[in-house]
């Protein structure tokens, strides 16, 4: 069976995915918690890679979890924990287990997490990872060049962007690579500078990259003040405009704000041509995306027999 | 280069706590240019051990020499008689010259004072910068000169992480984006189209990962056979 992701998007609807990060443990309640939370609030759930550098249950693991319970996950993965032979297998095994979807992640440095002593494996970056996962699903062969028996026909494969980075021009040339490799959807980093964003996204249509995959861009709800400044001041690669950090603080409910600026942002992203979906990265306030997915108008989501 | 930074002087005192007489070995070429193994800091070691080994009441002789290139058999020869005359060599060379004094005289103990930290360069005066991992496959012409393997902290190779901000990298605010440099210098050389390039999977048997390496010259063997 196709990816429901890919479905969804090439039905042209405006597609919702959710982020799920698995725990630093091996309970299996978590994820079954959040999944039942989430899935009829998402066309797939995107489950983590250790992110932040931070040891947790795997990507593959807890795929395989919600796979169990019918919901369709997005698998991330990322350059800094495995070499090339590895990563392979693990998409192998990911594929046996029904994972349709795939997300080529650089993967943040190890230096953030709980092991910051590690060796960063980076054998392969993220756009040739892309390039990988495409040999072995249209060429039907593994990165050194042997063939594939069965091929995972059925990948769907994604890759991020951060509009908001530095070198600014560059980054819709690194769109490009990444489309060219093989990247047939794109996440982007949280929006919170929607003007930025647009300006992007002009680069994006003026290469005509919006026609050639699908863009959905990141949404992060804040939950308080404290977290608007702290991902401002904090958090690299993050634009958030002082504007948001005022309105958190004055708010008399700093959650319901929050849930508002984040239903303001989705707004206007179904505005901006070329977007196709929202990729909401609620990590420890899952609770919330419900709510907004309903109140964002995007609820129930599409189904296809 | 070959940059290198002294170990720390604790660390230094428990490997050479054993004996009473150690030649302390330095090296007159990169670890020299930066201030790590060279005749000065050689002398500084010996005189700060005497002053920490005086206030535990224990004595060691120091020996001190400096050898032209720690990495040349021709040059730690010339430590013969010195190394007769001692328990054990304290190397303030590069790892490579610590390596050399052990082929050359297999039969003594010998310590490494420094930790060699990378191919690098001066930068200003105190600081010196990482520039080269020896990957054994330069891709330099491909990246405007400025190497993402050694100076990005991903070993990126197709562009910026999501994390440069400010031409600066997301690990250390004080580091260099390696993109940033070349996307700065690519534009400067009016060559920004390079970027498009997809730079394919690396050959990392080239590398260390390969094993260790050998530079073989055929023709220069061969006139030396001669």
């Amino acid at each position: 069976m196709e990816s429901n992701l890919k479905k969804v998007l090439e039905k042209g609807e405006f597609a919702v995915t959710v982020e799920l990060g698995p725990p630093k443990d091996s309970r299996r309640g978590i994820i079954e918690r959040k999944g039942e939370l989430l899935k009829d609030y998402a066309d797939a759930i995107n489950v983590t890679d250790n992110q932040t550098a931070i040891v947790r249950m795997s990507s593959i693991a807890a795929c395989a979890i919600l796979k169990q319970m019918g919901i369709e996950p997005v698998m991330q993965m990322v350059c800094r924990d495995r070499n090339r032979i590895a990563m392979q297998s693990d998409i192998f095994g990911a594929y046996a287990l029904g994972v349709k979807n795939i997300l080529c992640l650089s993967g943040d440095h190890q230096k953030f997490g709980n092991h910051p002593t590690s060796k960063g494996v980076f054998d392969i970056d993220s756009t040739q990872l892309i390039q990988m996962v495409k040999k072995m699903r249209d060429e039907g062969e593994v990165l050194g060049g042997d063939k594939i028996k069965e091929p995972p026909h059925l990948l769907f494969i994604g890759a991020a962007a951060n509009p908001f980075a530095d070198p600014f021009e560059f980054r819709a040339i690194r769109l490009a690579k990444k489309i060219r490799a093989g990247a047939n959807f794109i996440q982007t980093q949280a929006v919170f500078n929607v003007e930025k964003f647009k300006e992007w996204m002009k680069m994006v249509r003026d290469k005509g990259l919006d026609k050639k995959v699908y863009i959905l861009a990141g949404i992060i709800p804040i939950k308080s003040a404290r977290m608007a400044a702290y991902m401002k001041e904090e958090v690299a690669g993050l634009n958030v405009p002082q504007e948001i950090v005022d309105r958190m603080k004055g708010a008399a409910d700093a959650k319901k704000e929050g849930m508002r600026i984040s239903l303001e942002i989705i707004e206007q992203m179904k505005s901006i041509k070329g977007v196709h979906g929202i990729h909401i990265m609620a990590v420890g306030w899952e609770k919330i995306v419900p709510s907004i997915v309903d109140d964002a108008g995007l609820f129930p989501r599409p189904k296809f027999t | 280069m070959i940059i290198a930074e002294r170990k720390p002087i604790k660390e230094i005192e428990k490997m050479i706590m054993p004996y009473k007489k150690v030649l302390i070995v330095g090296c007159n070429t990169c670890v020299t240019i930066c201030m790590a193994g060279g005749e000065k800091e050689v002398d500084i070691l010996a005189s700060s051990l005497n002053l920490l080994f005086k206030s535990k009441h224990k004595e060691i002789e120091f020996i001190k020499r400096v050898v032209e290139r720690q990495c040349e058999k021709e040059f730690v020869e010339e430590l013969k008689e010195d190394i007769a005359s001692v328990e054990a060599v304290l190397s303030l060379g590069c790892g490579v010259g610590v390596q050399k004094i052990v082929e050359v005289f297999p039969h003594i103990p010998v310590y490494p004072g420094l930790n060699t930290k990378s191919i690098g360069a001066p930068e200003e005066e105190g600081v010196w910068k990482e520039k080269c991992v020896a990957c054994g496959d330069c891709i330099l012409d491909k990246t405007g000169g400025i190497c993402p393997i050694a100076r990005c902290s991903k070993k990126l190779l197709n562009g910026p992480c999501g994390g440069s901000q400010d031409g600066k990298c997301e690990i250390d605010k004080n580091l260099d984006c390696a993109w940033q440099l070349i996307y700065d210098r690519l534009k400067l050389l009016g060559k920004l189209d390079q970027l498009e390039e997809i730079i394919p999977v690396r050959d990392w048997s080239k590398a260390n990962d390969g094993g260790p390496r050998e530079v073989i010259r055929e023709d220069v063997r061969l006139k030396n056979g001669k």
